[in-house]
C-alpha cells in the first residue's frame, strides 16, 4: 500500500514472507504482505478485530489448509525452505512451528497426557523420557510447581490461566523453533496474563516468537518488533520501541493512540 | 418518577397466564406418563401370568397353544447379533467418513439427505428389498443371516446419524489441537475425536438395535419362520422370532382366544428384552463417559 513503511529488521532471518495473499473463496483476507521475522526475538502482530491477524501467523503453520476454501499466494520461507512448496511435510512443519490458540484447549486427559501428546503421536519414547521432558516442558511454562503433585488429573480442572499455559507446555514439548501465539491472553484474567507475557519474554531466549494480540500494551511489553496490519495490508513493520513513540504512518498512530480500532 | 415494584394488575393477569400454561405442559406430561405406565400395566397383567420357566426354555406345542417361546427368544437374540455385527462398524465408519474426510459439497449433502430418508422408508419395504438382494442375489436363502443384514440396513441411517451428532460433539479446538501439535489427520481421529465420541455413538447404535429387535416386517420375507420347534444351528438356517410370533399368535392364530394368554407373555417377554437392551445403552454410556472423565 501507499505509503507503507517496512524496515528490514537487525539479527538472522527465521521467516520470510513475500507478497503473501490470502484468499477464503473470493474474499482477499491478506493482500500483499511482506515482512521478515528475525530468530529469537519477539515479533507482535497488532490491528483491528478482522485485520487478518489470526489468518496470518496460522498461514506460517498451515492451519489455514483446514479451511477447503482458503487459497494463498506469494512465498513464505522458513530458514530458506517455502512451507507452500510441494514436498512439504505437514507434520514436520507442524512441529517445527508450535500454535497456542486464543481459547485454551487443554485435551480432556490428564495433565501428563496432555504434554505427551504431541510426542506419543511422534516417534516412540520410553517412559522415563516422557517423564523427563514433561517435566522440563512445565518448568519451561511456569507451571511445574502448581501441577507437580498432581499430573494424573484431568487437565480440564485447572483454572483458565493455568490451561493455557498448560497449553504453551504442550506445545514446547514437541520441541518446536518457531512459536505463534494467537491471542494468548483474550480469554484469560489478568495475573494470568501478567505470567503469560513473562513467559514470552523468556520464551525468545530459545525461540522465534509471533504473537497476535488486540492489546496494544501487550504488544509493547512483550515483543521486539511490531506489524500493525490494517484490512490486511501491512501499514507499518518497525521496531516496537519506534512504532509506539513514533510510528512513521498516520494510520498506525491513529490506532495506538486509540482513535479507531 | 420512581417506579413501583408492588404487583400490579397487569402483573396478576401476567400470572396467571403462566399458571395457565404451567398446568397444560403438566397435563401434557402426566398423560404420556400415564398412557406408558397403563400400558406396562396392562400388558404386565395380562403376560405376567404366563411367564414361567417353561415358558422361557421350551419350544411351543399343540398348535403353539401350549409349551414355551425358547426357539424365539434364541432366535431374536441371534437375529439381533447380527444386525449389530453388521451395522454398528458400518455405521460408524461412514459417520467417521461423512464428518471427519467427507468434503462439503453437493455429493456429501446428497448423501445426507439419502440416509435422513431412508430413516423414514417404511419397514416392509426393507424387507423385500431384503428378499431382493439378500435371499436371492446373494443366495443367503431365508435365514437369520438374510434377516439379520435386511434389520442391519433398516438400522444403518440411525447408527450413521448416531454417530455423526456423537462426532459433531467434540469440540473443533480438539481436532486443531492436535494437529497443531504435528499429528496426521488419522492420529488426530484416533487420539483425540474417537474417544470421545464412542459412548454417544454406542448409545445411538443400541438405541437403534432395540428398535431393530422389534420389527417384524423386515424378517417375515427374509427369515423368520411360523412355526420351527427347534433351534437353529447355523446362519442359514430359518428361525422363530418374538415380534413374529407375537403378531401370528395375534392375528394369524387358528384359536386366538386360546392362545392370547401366550401372545401376551411373548410380548412382555419383547418389551422386557428391548428395555434391557436401552438399560444396557444407557449404563454403558455412563460407564465410558466416567472412564474419559476422570
Amino acid at each position: 500500500m501507499e505509503n507503507s513503511h517496512i524496515v528490514i529488521p537487525e539479527g538472522k532471518p527465521k521467516i520470510q514472507v513475500e507478497n503473501l495473499s490470502l484468499y477464503y473463496g473470493p474474499k482477499l483476507v491478506l493482500n500483499k504482505v511482506s515482512l521478515i521475522i528475525p530468530e529469537n526475538k519477539v515479533t507482535a502482530i497488532i490491528g483491528p478485530s478482522g485485520c487478518g491477524k489470526s489468518s496470518f501467523v496460522r498461514v506460517l503453520n498451515r492451519m489455514n489448509d483446514l479451511i477447503p476454501e482458503a487459497r494463498i499466494e506469494g512465498r513464505v520461507t522458513m530458514d530458506g525452505e517455502n512451507i507452500y512448496d510441494r514436498d512439504v511435510d505437514l507434520v514436520a512443519l507442524r512441529k517445527k512451528v508450535g500454535l497456542v490458540f486464543q481459547k485454551p484447549n487443554p485435551f480432556p486427559k490428564s495433565i501428563f497426557d496432555n504434554i505427551a501428546y504431541g510426542l506419543r503421536i511422534g516417534n516412540h519414547r520410553s517412559r522415563a523420557e516422557l517423564e523427563k521432558i514433561v517435566e522440563k516442558s512445565l518448568r519451561q511454562a511456569a507451571l511445574w510447581g502448581e501441577v507437580k503433585d498432581r499430573l494424573h488429573q484431568n487437565a480440564l480442572k485447572l483454572s483458565g490461566g493455568q490451561q493455557q499455559r498448560l497449553c504453551i507446555a504442550r506445545a514446547l514439548a514437541v520441541e518446536p523453533e518457531i512459536i505463534l501465539f494467537d491471542e494468548p491472553c483474550s480469554a484469560i484474567d489478568p495475573i494470568a496474563t501478567a505470567k503469560v507475557e513473562e513467559l514470552i519474554h523468556q520464551l525468545k531466549q530459545d525461540y522465534t516468537v509471533v504473537i497476535v494480540t488486540h492489546n496494544m500494551q501487550q504488544a509493547a511489553r512483550v515483543s521486539d518488533y511490531t506489524a500493525f496490519l490494517w484490512l490486511g495490508e501491512l501499514v507499518e513493520y518497525d521496531r516496537t520501541d519506534k512504532i509506539f513513540t513514533n510510528p512513521a504512518n498516520k494510520m498506525t498512530e491513529d490506532y495506538i493512540t486509540g482513535r479507531f480500532g | 418518577m420512581k417506579s413501583s415494584v408492588k404487583k400490579s394488575r397487569r402483573s396478576f393477569r401476567h400470572q396467571l397466564a403462566q399458571l395457565v400454561g404451567f398446568l397444560m405442559l403438566r397435563i401434557s406430561v402426566y398423560s404420556v406418563l400415564f398412557m406408558i405406565l397403563y400400558f406396562f400395566y396392562d400388558l404386565g397383567s395380562k403376560g405376567l401370568g404366563a411367564i414361567s420357566w417353561e415358558f422361557l426354555t421350551q419350544a411351543p406345542r399343540r398348535g403353539m397353544t401350549e409349551g414355551g417361546i425358547l426357539p424365539a427368544i434364541v432366535g431374536t437374540f441371534l437375529v439381533t447379533l447380527i444386525t449389530a455385527l453388521f451395522a454398528v462398524p458400518l455405521g460408524m465408519a461412514a459417520a467417521i467418513y461423512l464428518n471427519e474426510y467427507a468434503r462439503a459439497g453437493r455429493l456429501t449433502r446428497l448423501i445426507r439427505l439419502s440416509i435422513r430418508n431412508l430413516a423414514g422408508v417404511p419397514s416392509i419395504v426393507y424387507g423385500l428389498f431384503g428378499v431382493i438382494l439378500f435371499v436371492n442375489l446373494l443366495k443367503f436363502g431365508t435365514s437369520i443371516l438374510s434377516a439379520g443384514l435386511t434389520l442391519g440396513l433398516l438400522t444403518l441411517p440411525w447408527t450413521i446419524t448416531a454417530s455423526e451428532e456423537a462426532l459433531k460433539s467434540v469440540p473443533d479446538s480438539y481436532r486443531e489441537g492436535a494437529l497443531a501439535l504435528g499429528a496426521t489427520k488419522w492420529q488426530m481421529i484416533r487420539t483425540n475425536v474417537l474417544p470421545y465420541s464412542i459412548p454417544g455413538m454406542l448409545t445411538g447404535a443400541v438405541l437403534g438395535l432395540a428398535r431393530a429387535a422389534g420389527e417384524t416386517a423386515p424378517i417375515m420375507f427374509t427369515g423368520a419362520a411360523f412355526y420351527l420347534p427347534f433351534l437353529p444351528r447355523s446362519l442359514k438356517d430359518q428361525f422363530m422370532a418374538l415380534p413374529y410370533h407375537l403378531y401370528i399368535m395375534a392375528t394369524q392364530h387358528h384359536a386366538i382366544d386360546k392362545a392370547r394368554f401366550l401372545a401376551y407373555g411373548t410380548a412382555l417377554v419383547l418389551i422386557v428384552f428391548v428395555v434391557l437392551f436401552n438399560l444396557g445403552a444407557i449404563l454403558m454410556r455412563a460407564r465410558l463417559r466416567r472412564k474419559w472423565r476422570h
